[in-house]
Order: C-alpha cells, then sequence, then structure tokens
C-alpha cells in the first residue's frame, strides 16, 4: 500500500507516454500478429488436430480422436484388427532424408567453387553473376521440372545427344532417384549459392594471404581458413536447401515418376487420391518435428563452436 | 653520398629494373635497388608511390611485369608466397579470428611441418618475447591494437624468415603506443638480426628506426640512403618536401664547382652552399630547413633582416613565420630556457642561417 502510494505521482507523470508506446507497439504489431496466426499458427493447429481425427468413410474425416492415423506409418491393420509391422512408410521416410542429404551434398560441392569465383569478380560482373543465379526463381517451378523432363526423357536432349557419341538409341534417365535429385539439386541450388556467396564476400582477403605468407597451400588455406570462416554460411545454406527438400513433391512425383515416393509427394498422395487426410496430417506432423529436431540440434551445435574455447 | 647498393657484402634482397602497371596506371617505373642482410630497410612515400605494390611482390602476392626480384642471390618471381622464406606484418594484422593467440603464432610452424614439441617450445618463446605469454588462449577480438600488433609480430618472426615485412604496421595505433613500437621493432631487429624491410608513409617513423631509407614517388626511387642523408642532403625537391619541413627559396646559380654552388638568393644576398643536384647555371631551389634558420641574437652566418608575422608556440620549440621582404620563411627555436619565447610578433628581428647547413636542389 505505502509502496504504491509513493510510486502514484511518478506514475502519473510517466504513464500516458507509456502507454502510448505500450498501445502503439500493440496495435502497430497488430497485423503481423494476426498474419502470423491466421497464415502459420492456425493451419498447423488444424493439422495437428486432423492427424489425431479418424477418417472419413468416403474421404474427409470425423472428430473422432484417435491415433490410427500415426499407428498407420509403422503398422498395418489386419482383417481382424490384429497390427502387423510394415516398413514401407519409414523407407520412405528413410529415403526422403537419403535425397534431401544428397541433395544437399552435391549442392554444396557446385556452390562453393561458384560461389567463390562469383566474389573474384569486379562489381559490376559480380552484381550479374548474382541476378543469373536468381533467375530460375522468376519461372515458375512446374516448368522448370517439365524442362528437366525434356532434357532427360526419352527422346530427350541428353539422349539423343549420347546417341550421337556412339551411345544405344532410345536411353531414358526419367523415372528414377537419379533423375528425382537431378531436379531437387537444380532447385535448390540457387539457395544454397546465395549464403554461401554472402560468407565467401565478408571473408576478409588479407586472412588468405596471411595464409599463404605463413606457409599455408591452397588445400591448406581452405581446410584451416576459408572453410572454418565461411561455416555459418554453408550451415545456412544448408539449412535453407535440406529443410525444403525434405518436403519435395513436384520433383518424386514428375521424374521419380510418382512411384518411388518421398514425404511429401506421400502428404499429397493422402489428401488427395488416398482420401485419408489423418494419415497425411500425421505424416506431415512427423515431418515437422524431424525438421524441428535437425534445426535444434544444428543451432546447437553452431552455438557450441562459438562458445569453444 | 647515395647509396643505391648496400654496404654489406651480403645482399638479402636485390630489385632489379621492376615495373608494374594495373590497367593504364603505371605503379612502378624500373625500380632497382638492394637491401643488405641485417638491414632495417624502409620504404617511405606518398600513397600510390608504389611502395606497397613492391612489399607485395616480395611476399609473392604480386609478381612485376618485367624486371626480377633475387632472395638471397635466388630468383624469386616464380616462386609462390607459401614457399618464400619471408613473412608479412599486415597493416590490418590480417590475425585468424577463428583461431587463440597460440594457434595463430603456430599456423606457420605447422604448415613448416615442425615437430609439436618444437611448435610448442617456439610459440611459448615468441609469446613471452613480445609479453604476451599469460594471454596464450585468448582470441584476436579479445585484444587491444597494440596486442595485435605483437601477435602479429610475434607470428611472423615464430618462423625465422630470411626477411620479415612490415605493411605500416603501427599505422592503426595511437601516438604513444606507436612511439614505444618503434622502439620495440628497432630492438627486435637488432636481437634476432633478420632483415626489416618496412613500408611507411611517416616520415618520422622512417627516420627514427632505420639502417636505411628508399624514398619513393610516382613508382620511381627518388632517393635511398641513411636517415642523416636523406634530411640533410636531399638529391631534389621531392625528397626535400616530404621527408620534414623546409623552406624553398627560388634562386639563381652564378657558378657550381665541386659540389658546391653560388648562388643569388630572392634577398640579394651571394653565397656558396652545397648542392647536389644542379650543376647548371640558372634557375634553381635552395631548400633551408626551419631549424636551420636562427633568428635574434642567435642569428648567425648569414644574417638578414625578417618581420614575425606569425608564431606558433609547442612547448618544446615555437614555429616562427617570418616575412623576408616579400618572401615567406618558416624557422623554428627551441625553447632552451623558461625565457625561450620571446619574441613578440610583429618584431623586426636579425634573421641567419650558415651557408652549409642550406642545399641546392634542381628547380
Amino acid at each position: 500500500m505505502t509502496d504504491s502510494a509513493l510510486h502514484a505521482p511518478a506514475e502519473t507523470e510517466h504513464a500516458p507516454r507509456a502507454r502510448f508506446w505500450h498501445d502503439l507497439s500493440f496495435w502497430g504489431l497488430l497485423p503481423s500478429r494476426l498474419l502470423m496466426g491466421f497464415a502459420l499458427i492456425l493451419p498447423i493447429f488444424i493439422i495437428a488436430a486432423v492427424s489425431l481425427a479418424t477418417r472419413g468413410a468416403h474421404g474427409g474425416f470425423a472428430w473422432d480422436l484417435n491415433l490410427a492415423g500415426y499407428r498407420q506409418i509403422l503398422f498395418n491393420e489386419g482383417w481382424t484388427g490384429e497390427l502387423e509391422f510394415t516398413p514401407q512408410y519409414l523407407l520412405i521416410i528413410g529415403r526422403t532424408f537419403l535425397l534431401a542429404g544428397a541433395t544437399t551434398v552435391i549442392c554444396l560441392l557446385f556452390a562453393v567453387p561458384v560461389a567463390y569465383f562469383i566474389s573474384r569478380q569486379p562489381p559490376g560482373r559480380k552484381a550479374a553473376l548474382v541476378y543469373l543465379v536468381t533467375l530460375p526463381f522468376w519461372v515458375s517451378m512446374i516448368l522448370r521440372v517439365y524442362a528437366w523432363m525434356i532434357i532427360l526423357g526419352k527422346d530427350g536432349t541428353l539422349p539423343r545427344l549420347l546417341e550421337t557419341l556412339g551411345f544405344p538409341a532410345g536411353m531414358s534417365f526419367m523415372f528414377n532417384d537419379g533423375a528425382t535429385l537431378t531436379a531437387m539439386v537444380y532447385t535448390a541450388m540457387p539457395l544454397m549459392v546465395l549464403p554461401v556467396f554472402a560468407s565467401i564476400e565478408k571473408l576478409d582477403g588479407t586472412l588468405i594471404e596471411a595464409s599463404h605468407d605463413l606457409y599455408g597451400d591452397r588445400w591448406v588455406t581452405l581446410r584451416r581458413v576459408i572453410l572454418p570462416l565461411t561455416a555459418p554460411g554453408l550451415t545456412a545454406g544448408a539449412i535453407l536447401v535440406f529443410v525444403p527438400s525434405l518436403g519435395a513433391v513436384l520433383e518424386p512425383t514428375l521424374m521419380g515418376g510418382g512411384k518411388q515416393m518421398m514425404m511429401g509427394s506421400l502428404i499429397q498422395l493422402q489428401f488427395g487420391g488416398g482420401r485419408n487426410w489423418p494419415f497425411g496430417a500425421a505424416i506431415a506432423m512427423t515431418l515437422m518435428a524431424l525438421v524441428m529436431i535437425f534445426l535444434i540440434v544444428t543451432s546447437l551445435r553452431a552455438a557450441r563452436r562459438e562458445v569453444a574455447p | 653520398m647515395t647509396q643505391p647498393h648496400s654496404t654489406g657484402a651480403q645482399k638479402a634482397i636485390e630489385v632489379k629494373s621492376v615495373s608494374k602497371s594495373f590497367g593504364a596506371y603505371q605503379a612502378l617505373k624500373s625500380v632497382s635497388f638492394d637491401i643488405g642482410s641485417n638491414e632495417f630497410f624502409t620504404m617511405l612515400g606518398p600513397s600510390g608511390c608504389g611502395k606497397t605494390t613492391l612489399l607485395r611482390m616480395l611476399a609473392g602476392f604480386e609478381s612485376p611485369d618485367s624486371g626480377s626480384i633475387l632472395l638471397n642471390g635466388k630468383e624469386v618471381v616464380a616462386i609462390p608466397p607459401h614457399r618464400r622464406r619471408v613473412n608479412t606484418v599486415f597493416q590490418s594484422y590480417a590475425l585468424f579470428p577463428h583461431m587463440t593467440l597460440e594457434q595463430n603464432v603456430a599456423y606457420g610452424l605447422e604448415n613448416l611441418g615442425w615437430e609439436q614439441a618444437r611448435i610448442k617450445n617456439r610459440v611459448g618463446e615468441m609469446l613471452e618475447r613480445v609479453h604476451m605469454g599469460p594471454m596464450a588462449r585468448r582470441r584476436p577480438a579479445q585484444l587491444s591494437g597494440g596486442q595485435r600488433q605483437r601477435i602479429a609480430l610475434a607470428r611472423a618472426l615464430a618462423p625465422e624468415p630470411e626477411v620479415l615485412l612490415l605493411d605500416e604496421p603501427l599505422s592503426a595505433l595511437d601516438l604513444k603506443l606507436r612511439q614505444a613500437m618503434r622502439d620495440e621493432l628497432r630492438t627486435l631487429q637488432r636481437d634476432t638480426g633478420i632483415t626489416f624491410v618496412f613500408v611507411t608513409h611517416d616520415q618520422e617513423e622512417a627516420l627514427d628506426m632505420s639502417d636505411r631509407i628508399a624514398v619513393l614517388g610516382g613508382g620511381e626511387v627518388q632517393q635511398i640512403g641513411t636517415p642523416t642523408e636523406i634530411y640533410e642532403e636531399p638529391v631534389n625537391r621531392f625528397v626535400a618536401d616530404f621527408v620534414g619541413e623546409t623552406n624553398f627559396l627560388e634562386v639563381e646559380v652564378l657558378e657550381t664547382a665541386g659540389g658546391e654552388a653560388t648562388i643569388r638568393t630572392p634577398f640579394g644576398l651571394s653565397i656558396t652552399v652545397p648542392a647536389t643536384g644542379p650543376t647548371a647555371r640558372g634557375r634553381a631551389t635552395l631548400s633551408v630547413r626551419p631549424e636551420k634558420i636562427n633568428l635574434g641574437n642567435q642569428a648567425q652566418g648569414l644574417i638578414f633582416e625578417g618581420r614575425i608575422v606569425n608564431k606558433n608556440y609547442m612547448g618544446g620549440y615555437t614555429h616562427y613565420t617570418l616575412d623576408v621582404s616579400g618572401t615567406e620563411l618558416r624557422a623554428s627555436r627551441r625553447n632552451a630556457s623558461r625565457e625561450g619565447d620571446t619574441i613578440p610578433l610583429g618584431a623586426t628581428v636579425p634573421v641567419g642561417f650558415v651557408a652549409g647547413s642550406a642545399r641546392v636542389l634542381a628547380a
């Protein structure tokens, strides 16, 4: 009581001003809060809810809470209700991580020299090359994937080229994991090049000279100076490529022929032709959980690297 | 007098007719000089004079368009930086931010393939030498500018290079620290016996530390010599102007003989002074350093009269600006006693300088 009485005059003096700022920050941020709430958080809760619902008899779902959607990832329910372990969806999850991981590694291997090359160019050409890297973003993704079908498919550009070089006619490179991977790498490449370029660009060239000056050859300089100092950019690029690659839909569907599924195409199938929304939602939630684990592990490792002596 | 070639028997570095252009800009125009073993050699000049380009060529980061560079008698132009026994102290220090001080100093030794135990000893020794022993486990970001400087020195000296290159290493330090580091660098050079090649635009630094100085200007060597030679016997107007302060007087050469010239000054006096540049009669420039001009009762040698038009009291000495029959002259006088600064503004006083302390240069 005495406390509040003591502070009362000061409060009345400063209250209008503080209140103004408080109100401004509340109302000013409201649009973005609403956007976040409706466009991001609400849909996740809806999907989470759907994943716990029951499959409807004619598609859709009923609000009859159970874990059947999640159970289906691991077990098949037999005629008599007995549960039979089935690895097919685990295999799809495994394939998904394998393909996304391979995409990330291949993108890294290509992006580092490309980014290094761009960073060594004079300013004008540098800007032009960065623009060229982002150019594919201006074309619809589905068109870009179709372009790859034209290149790799039967009677496509690559098989014909090989034919003229004496290889047997009628080769096709479509509808396998290689084709899926090719399109995934192509799609993700700019997302890798840009952050890697940013970190290489930021690297102080004198440090590279200092390494050479102290008897470090190119390999030593790359391993002991360039890579450690560009690690944040490489990590950012890896996350930007790996995470969306986990949810790839178009590439496995169009390039892989839809038979070799990834989690993304499996989810799409469940919400589409499969008419099993709870199962699709359960896979989506599983994918999200796995991505979050990956991100947490990555950021913990990054934090530890910074603290390390 | 001028020594384009070092007096020592052994030459650490020989630069022979080195030229370099960047596009249309000619950075170096057929530059030649030698640097002796164990020498503290300074390349002094304004920015754009080519001194940094030369240093980078010695390190191996640039290669000359023509000419050759010999290191201990061996041609090195084609040898990459990591295979030259030359180390650099960079202007920005270029310490590896992700490594501890210890790791920074050990880097060169590891690349040379030294044994772990030997590296450990040498790193400890070098850190002690630059008084950074207790901080071995810290990172460069935790250091002050002066401390970074020391680590950069330790890192560059640890592999016992044949030549140490220093690229304006003191320019980022504050005044007091810079003075202390000058003494420390000089001591380090004497103790290690390593050839130091020092690049700076600060003439005071160059005069203070060097065995010999090469004054560079416009991509050419203007003069090479000991600090005293450079200061007292400049060969041309550029050197006289760039190194220290001086008065330039337009004079007429009446007669020249044996390194001396008889000239007529603007004040109508005829004197005989040492000459380096011109031998022909005609117009020339006389250079007289402000501290060589004495005033009032101290005036001696050639004496005339001048009026004090400006005065800057600096504590230890006072700068005077004089009007001598329409020509402006600057003089400085050491305030040897408390009453040193006694000449009032506007006073007309005797002004003098000893003929031998002035110098005639090409116009």
